[in-house]
């Protein structure tokens, strides 16, 4: 028999589709800025290894001469993603969904187990509620980033105003330095994020629009019999 | 985790309900169709956004979308509201400066000053002071090392040496004039102008600048009179300044006609 599995309650699949445009928008226009002053690169015994960026990456994304362009998008929509990630936070606090999202003890463990489950080196994975161990630190860990770029962001922007917050960061430079690589790391989480959605088929995908799954009655109760035994430990 | 047993109960049944294939049905229709309906309205509201005309001919900017520039400015008033007297940008040793601070631009000073230079000083419009260099070194000096911060991104520290403007205002008795909200400059030749609002042209770290590095202001630093503005990006700190006047309104800016910040402020 077939149960409608209810997973992502509407207030999160809202904060998520609006989050995505949003970063969309601070990561292109983060580029326009970025070009302008663009030294980082990746070293290894002094050989550049990778420079962000290459010039045909900037000839073929325009991101040339656009810095003004850039700083207006990007100072408009901070406000909006910043207000976005704050109202998400704030409802998994009061809705009680940070039991699904936070990490638990054991998730430090099971997370291991769960790549070597994907990476096809083992045959089970952990019992898991709406998200597993990795999906737990993962969807914790983009937090904490989206926090430190609104940080970092915050002390590159009003350096001045903001100096104690610029001391926090370990100065103007290292903030402009960590601003730039939390952003990498939202990229590269959006090209794992983008391939196990893949990989997990349409009724995980889909479930993130309507929010829940249709599944039969066995997984039904072992999603009820996790639920229940992530409330009382 | 815990969690009260009525809790528990209160939530067990929405986890899972019995399937129910119109329920099912109406379910997908109405969230499909929000989500085809708001990536459809996010798309055309991005393109008109993308696409929407240039600021035309407001005060003092130009060159940035109409509706980011209000936002901009909307930003500016909120931070210029916060410039404090008491928020200092941060200073260094003179010894951690840069011996030769990095030059970056030559709009308005690219012909030789004038040996004649004096600076003109609009008190009002029948009353313009004429104050050589000499005059500007006998006030009281200040002088210090601080991280220079440019538009582009990069930043260097670097040592400047001036009078404060706070302190000019005060010895040529200009202070009617510093009530009005903004302070206007512009080079000799006007074509680099700024304009600052009064609060950041006052902060005690305000330089009219005539020496970098210990030394006097060579010619692309800005010789013979620059102006120092910590609290601002490096495209506010006009070199070689010709004049400087007194508004309300918001004096013309070159990057802010150029489509970046008014406001500037760090």
């Amino acid at each position: 028999m077939k149960h409608i599995v209810n997973k992502h309650p509407l207030a999160i699949r809202w904060f998520h589709w609006l989050n995505f445009p949003l970063l969309a928008i601070m990561i292109w226009s983060g580029l326009l800025i970025y070009w302008a002053y663009d030294p980082y690169a990746i070293k290894l015994f002094g050989h550049t290894v990778f420079k962000f960026f290459p010039e045909w990456f900037y000839q073929k994304y325009h991101i040339k001469r656009r810095l003004a362009e850039g700083m207006a998008f990007h100072f408009v929509f901070m406000w909006l993603f910043a207000v976005n990630g704050l109202l998400y936070v704030l409802y998994t606090l009061f809705s009680g969904e940070w039991r699904y999202l936070l990490p638990k003890k054991s998730s430090w463990r099971e997370a291991w187990l769960v790549l070597l489950h994907d990476l096809h080196l083992r045959k089970t994975a952990p019992p898991q509620n709406k998200y597993n161990a990795a999906q737990r630190i993962a969807y914790s860990a983009v937090i904490v980033m989206g926090l430190g770029s609104l940080l970092t962001g915050l002390a590159i922007y009003k350096p001045v105003q903001l100096y104690w917050l610029v001391f926090v960061c370990g100065g103007y430079k290292t903030a402009r330095v960590i601003h730039f690589t939390l952003t990498i790391g939202y990229c590269l989480f959006f090209v794992i994020h983008i391939i196990q959605v893949i990989l997990a088929g349409w009724q995980n995908f889909i479930s993130m629009i309507r929010g829940f799954e249709v599944a039969d009655t066995n997984t039904a109760k072992i999603i009820v019999k996790r639920t229940d035994d992530e409330r009382t430990t | 985790m815990n969690e009260l047993p009525e809790d528990r109960a209160a939530r067990q049944p929405k986890d899972v309900e019995p399937y129910d294939r119109k329920k099912v049905n109406r379910r997908t229709f109405i969230s499909s169709l929000t989500f085809l309906a708001g990536g459809t309205l996010a798309y055309f509201g991005w393109n008109k956004l993308y696409l929407s005309p240039k600021e035309t001919t407001a005060d003092a900017t130009a060159g940035a979308r109409a509706p980011l520039r209000k936002v901009l400015d909307a930003n500016g008033n909120v931070f210029e509201n916060a410039v404090s007297p008491d928020h200092l940008a941060r200073t260094y040793p003179k010894a951690m400066a840069a011996k030769q601070p990095r030059v970056n631009g030559d709009v308005g000073i690219q012909k030789e000053v004038e040996d004649n230079w004096q600076l003109n000083v609009v008190k009002s419009k029948n009353e313009t002071l004429q104050i050589t260099i000499d005059d500007l070194r006998k006030l009281p000096k200040t002088e210090f090392a601080f991280e220079f911060k440019c538009v582009e991104g990069w930043s260097q520290i670097s040592h400047w040496g001036g009078v404060k403007f706070s302190d000019f205002v005060k010895h040529y008795q200009l202070n009617e004039q510093a009530k009005l909200a903004y302070v206007g400059m512009h080079t000799p030749d006007e074509k680099y102008y700024v304009g600052i609002d009064t609060p950041s042209a006052m902060h005690p770290q305000t330089l009219l600048c005539y020496e970098v590095s210990g030394q006097p202001l060579s010619a692309t630093h800005g010789a013979p009179l620059r102006l120092i503005i910590p609290t601002k990006y490096g495209i506010k700190n006009l070199k070689r300044i010709g004049t400087i006047f007194f508004s309300n309104d918001r004096p013309r800016d070159y990057w802010a006609e150029l489509g970046y910040d008014y406001f500037s402020g760090l």
